[in-house]
């Protein structure tokens, strides 16, 4: 099939149409607007629902009515809008309701910048709005990930019953790379759990509020026990040059990318550098990490925000070998130069 | 092949549909690309900038801190990426507005009073962006003018096809002038 060139924003909105998206609810915000734009124009020609909500937390909560009733449903944004919209995918964890959200990251806290950043890790993959939960977290580095982590994010969210969302930072919803569109039919599963009309059935009753300690706990249990069957099953990354490398970078999104370069550059000058770039961020690829650890003799974590992957990759490698890191914040981006500076200065303090 | 091409200017002065048009025209000879632009709360009047990657091999890193060429079309972008040029790598000046010269000896530079002679030839100041393109394919062969060629007529929107004839009389402009220099 023949290239296209397309920019991340749209390649996403477009995957999601192709994954059978029925109705998609937003609300503008740079970087993520070409998103909403291009759904708002591609829905209504389809027949299918585009809805730019008052806010985005009604958008998200339409996105959870919408998920309720069976369909497929999506929301996306931008840092300061997610973090409006965790109430909303709690409520969707809570409820077990599958729905694709997707954060273009920007800096901040507060309202930041518009630049790309890495900086809300903590909230995707930790469960970002109450209660015991987690969204299954998809990075994508180029735009064609962008657009087959979108597809898959749809098929996890609906395997699992579970809120799935796309973390990407700002370079990956602006940049433009050509992409081949697959022909998806991936059909949703049936959903006799959903609420569409009890006529001739018994009610379905779709909701998170359990007021005794006993049924809650239980739910609870039923939670925990899917998040673990989840952690087993998806662990999901990426390697590049990773044979013979005793230092191990790890770096997910355009700092992966941008990672590669560098590491190419010392890879030419005989330095034993390899990337190890997650693509699940929840469930985090720590089985993959820990066996690194015999052929490590140290990890440098490089992430836009002041270290917080860094913590998961602490936790696989369990202090058996040193985790250094170097983090770039406020919306800046590395550079392949000052990769490959810190990567030289790692060496020096290591690998002689 | 790996050619990492950053053009900046001033919003309204046609960078980034610069950058899309090489992009485009790299796709149409197969190779690997991408267009990454800067982005940000700037608008009309503020800097524009993309960085275009043209390469054999997959790309990495889509952002450079050392493009092996520079279209600079305004005075900002001059001063801030004349150092940046890799060593042997190309600068192209718009010389109608950035009127420094450049300083540097280690790599090939050329100036062109684009906005001057898009408005005298063209009575449309924004060709310059197009005559600066002409002239950087024209230096770097880093894709050919036909794919150039190919790659506007499928990617000008139907409504500006009048634009079409001009815009290519603007590059083949550019290519003439790199063409004339290089044989000076």
């Amino acid at each position: 099939m023949a290239k296209v060139l397309m920019k991340g924003n749209e390649a996403i909105a477009e995957a999601a149409i192709r994954a059978g998206c029925d109705g998609y609810f937003g609300y503008p915000i740079t970087p993520q607007t070409e998103l909403l734009e291009y759904m708002s124009r591609r829905m209504p020609e389809l027949g299918r629902a585009f809805v730019q909500g008052e806010s985005e937390i009604a958008s998200i909560n339409m996105v959870l009515g919408a998920a309720a009733a069976g369909k497929r449903a999506m929301t996306s944004s931008s840092s300061p809008g997610v973090s409006l919209k965790q109430e909303g995918i709690s409520f969707l964890a809570g409820n077990e309701l599958p729905a694709v959200i997707v954060n273009i990251m920007r800096g901040g806290p507060g309202l930041g910048n518009v630049q790309p950043s890495q900086s809300d890790y903590f909230q995707a993959t930790k469960g970002g709005g109450h209660g015991d939960y987690f969204p299954i977290v998809l990075a994508p580095s180029t735009v064609q990930e962008a657009i087959d982590f979108t597809i898959l994010a749809f098929e996890l969210a609906d395997k699992y019953r579970n809120p799935a969302m796309i973390l990407g930072d700002g370079s990956i919803g602006q940049i433009m790379e050509p992409v081949e569109l697959p022909e998806v039919e991936s059909k949703p599963p049936d959903k006799p759990w959903a609420v569409t009309g009890c006529k001739g059935r018994e009610k379905n009753i779709i909701r998170s509020l359990y007021l005794l300690a006993g049924p809650l706990e239980a739910r609870n249990v039923i939670l925990q026990k899917k998040y673990r069957e989840i952690e087993a099953n998806e662990q999901r990354h990426a390697e590049f040059m990773l044979e013979g490398a005793e230092m191990v970078i790890v770096a997910y999104g355009t700092t992966g990318r941008v990672a590669q370069t560098a590491i190419t550059r010392a890879r030419d000058e005989g330095m034993p550098v390899g990337l190890f770039r997650p693509i699940t961020l929840y469930p985090y690829p720590k089985d993959a990490i820990s066996s690194l650890v015999e052929q490590a003799r140290v990890f440098l974590v490089l992430e836009m925000s002041a270290g917080q992957m860094l913590e998961d990759v602490e936790l696989a490698v369990k202090g058996t070998v040193p985790v250094e890191f170097q983090g770039w914040l406020g919306g800046r981006v590395p550079t392949p130069s000052e990769v490959t500076q810190t990567i030289k200065e790692i060496r020096t303090k290591y690998l002689k | 092949m790996f050619e990492q091409i950053i053009i900046s200017g001033f919003g309204g002065q046609g960078a980034l549909f610069a950058g899309q048009l090489l992009t485009y025209a790299g796709l149409e000879e197969d190779r690997e690309v991408a267009w990454l632009p800067s982005y940000g709360p700037e608008m009309r009047g503020g800097t524009a900038r993309c960085t275009v990657t043209v390469s054999d091999e997959p790309i990495g890193s889509p952002i450079t801190d050392t493009p092996s060429a520079v279209i600079a079309l305004n005075p900002p972008s001059l001063e801030m990426f004349e150092p940046r040029v890799l060593p042997g790598g190309l600068l192209i000046v718009n010389s109608s507005i950035a009127k420094e010269e450049v300083k540097r000896k280690d790599i090939r530079s050329l100036r062109i009073p684009a906005t001057d002679m898009a408005r005298d030839e063209f009575a449309n100041e924004r060709m310059a962006n197009m005559i600066l393109l002409g002239a950087l394919v024209s230096m770097t062969r880093v894709v050919t003018l036909d794919s150039v060629m190919t790659a506007l007529q499928k990617n000008l929107p139907q409504r500006r096809h009048h634009l079409l004839e001009p815009n290519r009389i603007a590059l083949q402009k550019g290519w003439d002038i790199a063409q004339q220099a290089s044989k000076d």
